[in-house]
């Protein structure tokens, strides 16, 4: 019959897909999931932008944002996404040693990326930014938190599929599961670099706004 | 790989066990419906309150602090545990019977979002239960509902409450989108969709977008107010006209959250009872989608008043102008659909015009919203109140209550009464005009909304005590209609599969449909496939010539129960798609089996909420139980492995 024949698709991993669109319901999922997290992060960083140069009291992000060593934290987080490529290409291929090694090491990029945040998060606090010092630390803190919890969840997600890679049960023919933790990392990592533009590129020069008293420190 | 369990699966299809862990679309669809009739219940409780309290001048019956929370919690519980649910409550019900689905793309998360929804309901409704209801109106606004004037934990229940709801509708809107994009039936084309279908899928994208902003002004809230950050601090610079633009640019495309759905349910009502196709099909879906674009482009109308200066004040006006266009484009389509058709009037279709009529009505005190100065004097009057119930209730609960009745044979297998229907309409409909006519001339005087009383010498008394009077008729036409429940399942009048002559694939199987819902995938060839397999002569009629021809006998005829061996093999292959599995040798339809998981995850959720109000314990026991559940759904197969082993676990 007709209308069915174009109905039953199979998909890169050999899987009948019996959908109207031909995509696995799994994967439109995380498209739609996407979306609806882009709007999540824009508003954060509507926010952050919106506040920009409206903090009364300081530490201003001149005084405390450092460019250089964020910077590195942002290339391995960038190459954490190289990682991830490669993994989801291996485990495809069916060479599952490979695929499983990069996976530990989107892991492993992903956890010094979190490191990094961590020691600026306590870097800043020394300073005397919390995240009720100004409408900087408020928008700051809350922002770049949001986005390592993203973090954190990918990490995890990814060290359970690299165990399963490890035992066998993620393998060439689910590796759909592996591409939508690949969708979701990605995405994070593409967060990241709209927020280091916003807060640090575009911020960082940013001092106290004309009529507010400079940050001499606490 | 599998956690040792505490509960054995369930299997049993009775008893209460069978409905806390069904993952079947039409029992979660049940359990909807009647948990937002009952919040529908507590919400109107709530409004005839205030209806007394505002019957006489200078009323003492009850303090202005209840007030308060009594109108934020009627705001709140109408949008988020009435009007929003209700409608899910028809998304599951129809959604998969209308494109020829066995379930939902992901029913597993279909239960998790009911549960979610309910417990989050209950957690926001314990906030009377400890005597702090939220009192900062249902778009709380900041400074307002800040921790520094507003220090009690009502608006910290609400911060929450709202939260966990979100989670819950935006895994739905996820889950419908997929099944709409991914689950039809051959030949079920996105223009052969029925209207409703069409209009669930706009919905569902809207909530998707919108809800994250919500949840981005409620996080901003509820840090702020927990742990002091300074979002909306006034004394830090905090900005009050932030959180009305972020609540706003959520809440416009709430409204059409709330409204298209309800035209999707008229749009279904009125070609069946005109016997006459939709007119202008292609024209009133393209309506929906426009209206659900430029539902993103309103929101300032919202802040007339705040001052943000004569261009965004202007672009706001013109752009709240121009979506009264697709808006009234539909009511055309819904006119020139009864235009010349054979109406009976039942209730379904009494309901259905009356939303037509008081919708309009709505839209046109809209319109004159969108107007600058006009909008200043009519800001925060109960001009304004009066216009959102006309859309609100005039339009959405009119169209729901014409939706219960028109797809309650199809769901129970019995009929409802007409007569005590009818009764309910007239009732409902004088009742519902007797109280909100009066409140456009209450707020054109100068009334003002969300105070608790008047004083007498303002002339406003008479007014109100119609408006209280039309309330409590409201109220009776609310019990006729549970009357009618009670009365029309003691009679038992069997509705038969097609009890209204009806156009849709919903109208092909047995009421109550198996729960498997269709024993062979349809093939669909035409909108309205139903009618015109029933009625093959009127196709030339509707369709032009070139149409005409492909609509003859062969295909047709699957459509009886001799059904051939490829249609067969579809049938299979589809519902084996439910879990991933292409087991073409298991002769049986695969649904998913059920499972608890849903329901003791949405319960970690929730309780995790609760102790976000900072109690350490508690939210280490509710991450206990949200990973129980988390950890047990991921190593819970679809499908257990049946005994005989003919099915692959995974």
């Amino acid at each position: 019959m007709a209308a069915s024949a174009t109905y039953e698709v199979k998909n890169e991993y050999g899987e009948v897909i019996n959908t109207s669109t031909g995509l696995s319901n799994k994967k439109l999922l995380m498209w739609a999931f996407l979306g609806s997290d882009v709007m999540f992060f824009g508003s954060f960083i509507a926010t952050f932008l919106v506040y920009r140069n409206r903090s009364l009291v300081g530490p201003y992000p001149a005084d405390v944002l450092d460019i250089p060593i964020t910077s590195v934290s942002t290339f391995v987080l960038l190459m954490s996404s190289l990682a991830m490529v490669l993994a989801l290409s291996y485990i495809q291929q069916g060479r599952q040693k490979l695929g499983t090694f990069w996976i530990f090491s989107v892991v492993v990029l992903g956890a010094i990326f979190l490191l990094f945040q961590v020691y600026e998060f306590n870097h800043f606090v020394h300073l005397g930014l919390t995240p009720r010092t100004n409408l900087f630390g408020t928008t700051f803190f809350i922002l770049t938190g949001l986005h390592g919890a993203h973090v954190t969840l990918g990490v995890l997600w990814l060290m359970f599929l690299g165990f399963g890679s490890l035992k066998g049960t993620l393998r060439a023919d689910n590796a759909i599961d592996l591409e939508l933790a690949g969708l979701y990392w990605h995405f994070v990592d593409i967060v990241w670099i709209v927020i280091f533009t916003v807060i640090y590129l575009i911020s960082a020069r940013d001092v106290a706004p004309p009529g507010s008293p400079p940050f001499v420190g606490h | 790989m599998r956690l040792p369990r505490i509960f054995p699966r369930p299997t049993s299809e009775h008893g209460i066990w069978s409905w806390v862990s069904t993952v079947d679309h039409k029992r979660i669809g049940t359990l909807y419906a009647v948990t937002s009739f009952l919040w529908f219940l507590v919400g109107g409780v709530e409004a005839l309150l205030m209806r007394l309290q505002l019957s006489q001048a200078d009323s003492t019956l009850i303090d202005p602090e209840t007030f308060n929370q009594l109108f934020t919690m009627h705001g709140t519980t109408m949008v988020f545990l009435v009007v929003m649910p209700l409608s899910a409550a028809f998304f599951n019900w129809l959604v998969p019977l209308q494109i020829g689905a066995r379930d939902v793309a992901f029913p597993r998360l279909n239960a998790l979002s009911y549960w979610i929804f309910l417990f989050g309901s209950l957690f926001l409704n314990f906030s009377w239960v400890v005597g702090d209801a939220p009192n900062g109106g249902w778009f709380g606004y900041a400074p307002n509902s800040h921790v520094a004037y507003n220090p009690t934990d009502g608006m910290t229940y609400w911060v929450i409450g709202l939260n966990i709801l979100g989670v819950a509708s935006i895994a739905a809107g996820l889950n419908f989108i997929v099944t709409i994009l991914n689950m039809r039936a051959p030949g079920m084309t996105l223009t052969k969709m029925p209207v409703f279908t069409w209009m669930t899928f706009v919905t569902s994208v809207l909530i998707v977008l919108a809800l994250p902003v919500l949840t981005v002004a409620l996080i901003q809230l509820q840090v702020d107010r927990l742990y002091g950050t300074n979002f909306y601090n006034s004394a830090a610079g905090g900005d009050p006209v932030l959180w009305q633009h972020v609540f706003w640019l959520f809440g416009h495309p709430e409204v059409y959250i709330l409204i298209l759905p309800a035209m999707g349910i008229v749009s279904e009502i009125l070609p069946v009872f005109s016997r006459k196709p939709l007119f202008g099909y292609s024209f009133l879906v393209f309506a929906g989608v426009a209206i659900g674009f430029m539902g993103w482009f309103v929101w300032s109308h919202h802040m007339f008043t705040v001052g943000l200066g004569p261009a965004a004040n202007s672009a706001f006006a013109i752009s709240t102008m121009a979506i009264a266009i697709p808006t009234g484009v539909k009511i055309f389509n819904w006119l020139g659909t009864m235009w010349g058709g054979s109406i009976r009037f039942s209730t379904a279709m009494l309901f259905a015009i009356s939303f037509i009529a008081m919708f309009t009505i709505g839209g046109l005190s809209g319109v004159m919203h969108a107007s600058v100065p006009t909008d200043a004097q009519q800001q925060d009057t109960y001009f304004v109140v009066a216009h959102f119930h006309y859309v609100l209730f005039g339009g959405a609960i009119m169209a729901i209550f014409g939706g219960i009745y028109f797809w309650w044979p199809k769901a129970t297998g019995y009929m409802l009464s007409e007569g005590w229907g009818k009764a309910n309409w007239l009732i409902m409909l004088i009742g519902f005009n007797l109280q909100f006519a009066p409140q456009h001339w209450l707020g054109l005087d100068g009334m003002p909304r969300r105070v608790f009383t008047y004083a007498e010498n303002m002339g406003w008394e008479n007014t109100n005590m119609y408006a209280s009077a039309g309330g409590f008729l409201m109220a009776l036409g609310v019990l006729l209609f549970i009357i009618n429940v009670f009365y029309s399942a003691r009679k038992r009048v069997p509705a038969g599969d097609d009890p209204w002559d009806g156009r849709t694939l919903e109208w092909t199987m047995s009421s109550p449909p198996p729960h498997y819902n269709f024993a062979t995938i349809p093939v669909v060839e035409h909108r309205d496939d139903f009618w015109f397999k029933k009625y093959p002569e009127t196709i030339a009629e509707y369709y032009h010539d070139d149409h005409a021809g492909e609509l003859t006998a062969p295909s047709g005829a699957q459509f009886d129960d001799d059904v051939d061996m490829a249609e067969d093999e579809h049938a299979e292959a589809h519902a084996s798609d439910h879990h991933g599995d292409d087991d073409h040798g298991h002769g049986d339809i695969h649904l998913p089996d059920m499972s608890y998981y849903p329901f003791i995850l949405a319960l970690g959720l929730t309780i995790v909420g609760a102790g976000l109000m900072t109690i350490i314990p508690v939210i280490i026991i509710g991450t206990i139980v949200l990973l129980w559940g988390l950890i047990g759904w991921s190593m819970e197969p679809v499908n257990d492995p049946a005994p005989d082993g003919a099915a692959h676990g995974h």
